[in-house]
């Protein structure tokens, strides 16, 4: 394992510079595959960069009814195989957070892949190699304890009564220790329609 | 060997592989399970095509032994000749009920007869006797009137040809000649 990946909301200041970053890339050129959302735009202008989280049960293929999303050895979960992807955007609805996109004039769902080219051969993500803030870090464990002491990474996640475990570590103040983030919370609205499947 | 059991991802009720239903480890969510094509899956699959293949072609033969016994069809009134018009035609079952044929009259004495079913996948043709032609609605396919051969569309086989006989003032059917 040469790193992990770590997104720190708090540090991010909006610059898209991760996005411009994304787009460069050749397996994807000028369309990013990093979501720069708001996170209540009229009241104010903070950011938050949102990558694929790489779930340990990864919704989006789970929703996928033509086997096309799949998740390689090393834990990453790949933009759907084209000659499978039927562009039905179960995928895109499913995800807890937000990340696959329909790339309509290719028919198919393309999402962030932790730029697999680089981060497979040793290399940063590109978002990561190039964010000014630290907002978006790839790196160990313990140069990350060494840059934030006052905080922590979370990667667990809960999405009403779905518990996710992800790849991807969210920063934390460790002030007050956190079991997980509600993803909810963050919503607006009230969800509906929320019950355990497996209960 | 890998397994479907070594799967990296976990199912989301979090049990454990061998507890899953089986649709799980066949389309599994990571990457090499899903690459893998295991030997005695393969040998399976050949094992089993090749007894289809067996089954098919002792299917064929049997086939071909029961029409052989069957004998010549035999010979039916179809109509009275005064009953179909000049360029009309009329639809009849030959040799079995459900073995639609139709048979038109292009001339006083000239009479066609085939099969309905098109070559290409057994839709019923009709006769356009204005432009000398049998014509397959479903996917625009042609075939000639005086020959039963294919002109234009998918059907590669002419119809099959019923011999026809005309006695005392009505039309016989009196067999099937099917054509390569």
């Amino acid at each position: 394992m040469m790193g992990e990946f770590f997104v720190d909301p708090n540090r991010c200041i909006g610059c898209q510079s991760c996005v411009a970053a994304c787009s460069e890339c050749d397996t994807h050129r000028g369309v990013s595959m990093i979501h720069l959302q708001y996170v209540d735009r009229p009241i104010s202008v903070q950011t938050v960069p949102v990558v694929c989280m790489h779930c340990d049960s990864p919704t989006c293929a789970e929703v996928c009814p033509a086997d096309a999303i799949k998740r390689t050895g090393d834990g990453v979960v790949q933009t759907a195989r084209k000659p499978r992807c039927i562009a039905c955007n179960n995928c895109v609805l499913a995800c807890p957070f937000g990340v696959p996109k329909m790339q309509v004039e290719y028919s198919l769902m393309m999402k962030c892949d932790m730029c697999y080219d680089r981060t497979s051969v040793g290399s940063k993500p590109m978002c990561a190699s190039v964010c000014p803030s630290g907002a978006l870090y790839f790196g160990s464990r313990e140069e990350m304890e060494k840059q934030r002491p006052q905080s922590q990474p979370v990667n667990t996640f809960r999405f009403g009564n779905q518990t996710i475990t992800t790849k991807v570590n969210m920063m934390v103040p460790k002030q007050k220790p956190v079991e997980h983030i509600d993803v909810m919370s963050a919503m607006n609205e009230e969800p509906i329609g929320i019950e355990d499947p497996f209960e | 060997m890998m397994h479907p059991s070594d799967q990296l991802s976990v199912p989301p009720d979090g049990r454990p592989y061998h507890d899953q239903p089986q649709w799980r480890n066949d389309f599994p969510i990571d990457w090499p399970q899903d690459e893998l094509v295991a030997r005695r899956d393969f040998t399976k699959f050949l094992v089993l095509t090749s007894f289809a293949f067996v089954v098919g072609q002792a299917w064929i033969a049997f086939e071909n032994f029961v029409r052989k016994r069957r004998g010549a069809p035999p010979i039916r009134k179809i109509a009275d000749l005064a009953a179909i018009p000049i360029g009309g035609a009329i639809t009849f079952a030959y040799p079995d009920p459900h073995d639609d044929c139709i048979l038109v009259r292009t001339a006083e004495q000239r009479f066609v007869a085939y099969s309905q079913k098109c070559t290409h996948l057994s839709c019923a043709v009709t006769p356009q006797v204005e432009k000398n032609c049998l014509q397959c609605p479903c996917h625009h396919g042609f075939f000639d009137l005086a020959t039963g051969t294919p002109t234009a569309g998918p059907p590669r086989r002419p119809l099959p040809r019923i011999a026809l006989q005309i006695r005392d003032g009505a039309i016989y059917a009196t067999g099937v000649e099917v054509r390569a």
